[in-house]
């Protein structure tokens, strides 16, 4: 597990892109939104839990098309499929590195879009935490699709097709403990069942995309 | 026991038995319907507070339930061909996806054609019609991951998988929805008590249920059949059959 992760970070810093363009992608979604409805600060304040959340969704989802197709056109997935290591470890092990280059920086940058989005002060913790928990369940829950999709033409399209209704359960309770928290309410129900969740998919994603990208490098050859 | 088992694994087996059967089911299918829909319609009394327009329920509430039983099967299926490696399980997964994609749009359809009379416009994001939007998305996700994987066999399981990850999704999806729309919007919509329906409007409905079980049980039959020919068309017991060796 640790080998694994060693690689995938060293070869994820040594391609910028892979972190940098999912959170450009974030920042450009978001500043679209007060330049498509309006920049009146009552209008941005109310919709800006589901801009930043919807937003943070589309990022993770689109640099998520990228987890396996590296690996598995070089050749490498089979390799470390047949290494007899445990497959489902090395997907968990992928997707942390993942999260780490993607989430992260998301999660990093979410205060000063929620400001620009005149967020109320006091919602920017819950943000930070509802992202925590939320975006690593999304990694998660799109490797499955990612792994459903490896070597596939079109792949990106199909990817976010089967990702997205199954991410609506991490959407609703996101975006609705960042708006339980900037009208004052507690948000610590929504937050409960957003880890909830990422126990769910900490314990099944895995599995099931192992045995998703199994089927994918035996079917390939 | 097992032998018994057995046969329901052998293509030629299962081809007859769904040959014979299919023309069973669809008369009972076809007087079922039937009788459900004319006593549904003109028999059954009409409701003092939605007069005629709640007649909508014969048929959606019925495709609303299948919509989701349907899904369950596929589900069920697909977990028998990754587990047992069961090759007519997957049949059944795949000739089943494009009927629970009907029957969930005929529910849509239905829902907003009900709520047009009933809240006064076409679409209300009410939990129970959200969540049934979201599963027409899954029924397509299905549909469209098997069709973008060219190789067969790996489709298949691709899909199986698919559908067993968005099975557990479903109860976590349909609750979460459920939750949010409580959360949005006040509960000015009081839930069609159909737990208190009269049983003369009651029993009607019952028959269109059964009568659309055994729609899906017929459609299945026949699109089972179909896709064991199109699974074992170079095979000798397919070129002996009297209906193939025609031509």
């Amino acid at each position: 597990m640790r080998c694994i992760f060693q690689r995938e970070w060293s070869v994820a810093m040594r391609n910028p892109g892979q972190w940098v363009n999912p959170l450009l992608f974030f920042i450009v979604v978001v500043t679209l939104f007060p330049l498509g409805v309006g920049p009146s600060p009552q209008t941005l304040s109310t919709i800006a839990p589901g801009v930043l959340w919807v937003s943070a969704l589309l990022a993770v989802l689109l640099s998520l098309g990228a987890l396996f197709d590296a690996d598995y056109s070089d050749g490498t997935l089979e390799q470390l499929a047949l290494s007899g290591q445990s497959l489902p470890v090395i997907v968990l092990a992928k997707v942390l590195v993942h999260w780490l280059l993607s989430g992260m920086p998301l999660l990093l940058m979410s205060p000063v879009l929620g400001l620009l989005l005149n967020l109320p002060s006091q919602a920017i913790p819950v943000l930070m935490v509802s992202l925590l928990l939320g975006t690593l369940s999304l990694s998660l829950i799109g490797a499955i699709g990612a792994a459903l999709t490896v070597g596939l033409n079109q792949a990106g399209v199909l990817l976010s097709l089967l990702v997205l209704p199954l991410s609506v359960p991490v959407l609703i309770f996101g975006s609705s403990a960042v708006a339980a928290a900037a009208g004052d309410f507690a948000a610590s129900g929504q937050l409960l069942a957003l880890l909830a969740l990422l126990i769910l998919a900490l314990s099944l994603a895995p599995l099931m995309a192992s045995l998703a990208l199994r089927n994918g490098v035996s079917g390939g050859t | 026991m097992f032998k018994w088992i057995h046969r329901f694994g052998s293509a030629p087996f299962v081809y007859r038995l769904a040959g014979a059967l299919s023309p069973w089911v669809g008369m009972a299918c076809l007087i079922l319907l039937c009788a459900g829909i004319y006593i549904g319609l003109v028999v059954a009394p009409s409701d003092y507070e939605q007069g005629e327009s709640y007649r909508i329920i014969y048929v959606h509430v019925p495709a609303a339930i299948l919509s989701m039983f349907v899904y369950v099967v596929m589900a069920i299926a697909s977990a028998i061909f990754l587990i047992w490696r069961l090759k007519l399980a997957d049949v059944v997964a795949q000739a089943s996806a494009p009927i629970g994609a009907s029957f969930t749009f005929l529910a849509l359809v239905t829902g907003s054609l009900w709520g047009k009379p009933m809240w006064g416009t076409w679409w209300i994001w009410d939990g129970r019609l959200t969540s049934e939007l979201l599963l027409l998305f899954l029924y397509f996700g299905y549909m469209a991951l098997r069709a973008a994987i060219e190789q067969p066999q790996s489709a298949a399981r691709a899909a199986a998988v698919l559908a067993v990850v968005g099975v557990i999704n479903i109860p976590i999806i349909h609750y979460s929805v459920e939750w949010w729309s409580t959360l949005h919007q006040p509960a000015t919509i009081s839930k069609m008590g159909e737990s208190s329906m009269h049983p003369s409007m009651k029993r009607p409905l019952f028959m269109m249920i059964f009568g659309f079980q055994l729609l899906y049980a017929y459609v299945l039959l026949i699109r089972m059949r179909t896709g064991i020919l199109q699974r074992e068309a170079r095979t000798s017991w397919v070129a002996q059959l009297p209906e193939v060796a025609r031509d």
